[in-house]
């Protein structure tokens, strides 16, 4: 029993990291219908530029966290300026291609600039460091500050994407390009916008993932990104509550796996999943088959 | 106070829209009519800058607005119920209405413009909270319109808005129409309903695959033996 509770903290832990990077792919997905292959490499810029701030600058979490979802954010927007706009109208498997492409010069050009090795995330000290033992589970207070900054910025998403008029038009053109456009909605600046927000979470789910594994390298987003694609996939794409609960549960399910002996396994079991989704309910958990009525 | 002149639309290698020209004044209820294909929807869009035409000017109140983006237009007067309605399915009625207001920032008037709507259209009001998705046809057609009317436009383009719906509400629609266009907002009407349509035109043009063929006021094409013969039945 007590394992199964500890169980169920990792999962949620690492499944604060999934939601956070699925957002991103569905919102992106939702809003011009593109799976962006090279969200994972911006978590993986978001944990080197959370690295930098920390062991050259000396920043602290709060800080580094802001400048690693900004850098995020700037970089978000400026892919998809430069690469996906211009085919804007191509397509979509030519999008998608391109989107490999950019996957693949963000993990080999961050090659190129800091080198292939592994880096590892400064020691946490004092109070970062602490553990809490409930009954015979171990919480750290690194799994508690990386859930509560979750559960913080999907609630700030929310807000932004149910209240402003930013969000609003967000919803609008992921409905409906032409019809928002009637409205007097600025198309390109939303999907920008869009991108900033979906590169932010990822940039924050970086440093987080720094803080608590450690260890960074440049080909550290391919595996949790493909993991979080299929978390997006699992609660519907392109819709963003079920990328909190696919996040969620492709997390705890892969903790569950190596928890109870089969960690040889995990990815095979979570892969596994997105098959069966494809077989069963290909639109996802709360995905509907939208009918148009004549 | 809008004029079109020689437009030319080109969907790849298709010629959808071949030299148009024609123009609506101020207060004027305008039709275009003509069967499937003939470039009707194609004009509507062009006009408030969904489609680039490949030649050709739109003009709105003597400024020539070819090159201005669609969301430009918008704020200029021009507001657009598109054909098959869009209303955006998984957005609330009230929040469809507030889209239509979306580059007004005058929250005095926007509320006004709601209570207007919710006048005229009362049973949106009554369905204010629900998923615009879950509507019927009419209601929808009227969101539409009503959502349009947010953004208080000085002309309104109605793309096909009988299609679909029981004889009953195209009336009820046409009734609308005319009340509006009495409220002081010039009309551009794309319809198929030739015969409802050219009664409460003023003036109409009939389009033939992607030209416009005649012209005339609304009466005059409504005995014209060639529009009976091809659009009116008999």
């Amino acid at each position: 029993m007590d394992k199964l509770l500890q169980q169920i903290v990792n999962g949620i832990t690492l499944g604060s990291i999934y939601a956070l990077i699925a957002l991103g792919y569905t919102m992106v997905y939702g809003i011009i219908k593109l799976i962006n292959f090279a969200h994972c490499d911006i978590y993986m810029i978001g944990a080197y530029v959370g690295y930098f701030c920390m062991t050259y600058f000396k920043l602290g979490l709060v800080p580094s966290l802001l400048i690693a979802m900004l850098v995020c954010s700037l970089l978000g927007v400026l892919i998809e300026r430069i690469a996906y706009r211009p085919l804007r109208n191509a397509a979509r498997i030519s999008v998608l291609i391109t989107a490999i492409g950019v996957s693949l010069f963000l993990e080999y050009g961050t090659m190129f600039f800091v080198k292939a090795n592994v880096r590892t995330y400064p020691e946490v000290t004092g109070m970062m460091a602490q553990r809490f033992n409930v009954g015979e589970m171990v919480i750290s207070m690194q799994q508690i500050i990386l859930v509560g900054i979750t559960i913080l910025l999907m609630a700030l998403l929310q807000f932004i994407v149910k209240r402003t008029r930013l969000g609003k038009a967000m919803r609008a053109v992921s409905m409906d390009r032409d019809a928002a456009q009637l409205m007097g909605i600025d198309v390109n600046s939303t999907v920008s916008f869009t991108f900033a927000l979906g590169s932010a979470l990822a940039g924050a789910a970086g440093i987080l993932v720094g803080l608590y594994y450690n260890t960074i390298n440049p080909l550290m987003g391919v595996v949790p990104g493909l993991k979080a694609f299929i978390a997006a996939v699992f609660g519907g794409i392109g819709i963003i509550p079920g990328a909190m609960i696919g996040g969620y549960f492709i997390g705890a399910v892969e903790v569950m796996v190596s928890g109870y002996g089969g960690s040889m396994f995990r990815d095979a079991v979570v892969f596994g999943i997105l098959i069966l989704i494809l077989i069963i309910k290909p639109s996802g958990l709360l995905g509907k088959n939208t009918r148009e009525k004549v | 106070m809008l004029e079109i002149r020689n437009m030319d639309v080109h969907y790849g290698m298709i010629h959808a829209l071949k030299d148009v020209s024609f123009e609506v004044y101020k207060g004027e209820i305008v039709v275009l009519i003509g069967a499937n294909g003939a470039g009707k929807t194609t004009t509507l869009r062009t006009i408030s800058g969904l489609q680039k035409p490949t030649n050709g000017q739109v003009i709105l109140n003597g400024e020539d607005i070819t090159n201005v983006s669609a969301q430009q237009r918008v704020k200029m007067g021009i507001s657009h119920v598109p054909e098959g309605r869009r209303v955006f399915p998984g957005m609330t009625v009230l929040e469809n209405l507030e889209l239509g207001a979306y580059l007004r920032r005058d929250r005095e008037g926007i509320l006004e413009d709601l209570e207007k709507v919710y006048e005229r259209f009362p049973i949106l009001r009554d369905r204010r909270k629900q998923t615009a998705g879950t509507l019927s046809g009419g209601e929808q057609q009227m969101l539409a319109i009503g959502r349009a009317l947010m953004g208080r436009p000085d002309i309104l383009f109605l793309d096909e808005p009988s299609m679909g719906l029981a004889p009953i509400l195209v009336q009820e629609i046409f009734d609308i129409i005319q009340s509006i266009n009495k409220s002081g907002t010039t009309i551009l009407l794309v319809e198929q309903n030739a015969n409802m349509a050219l009664q409460i035109a003023d003036r109409a043009y009939v389009m033939e695959t992607g030209s416009i063929v005649l012209s005339g006021t609304g009466s005059e094409l409504m005995s014209s033996d060639e529009i009976k013969k091809a659009y009116l039945g008999g």
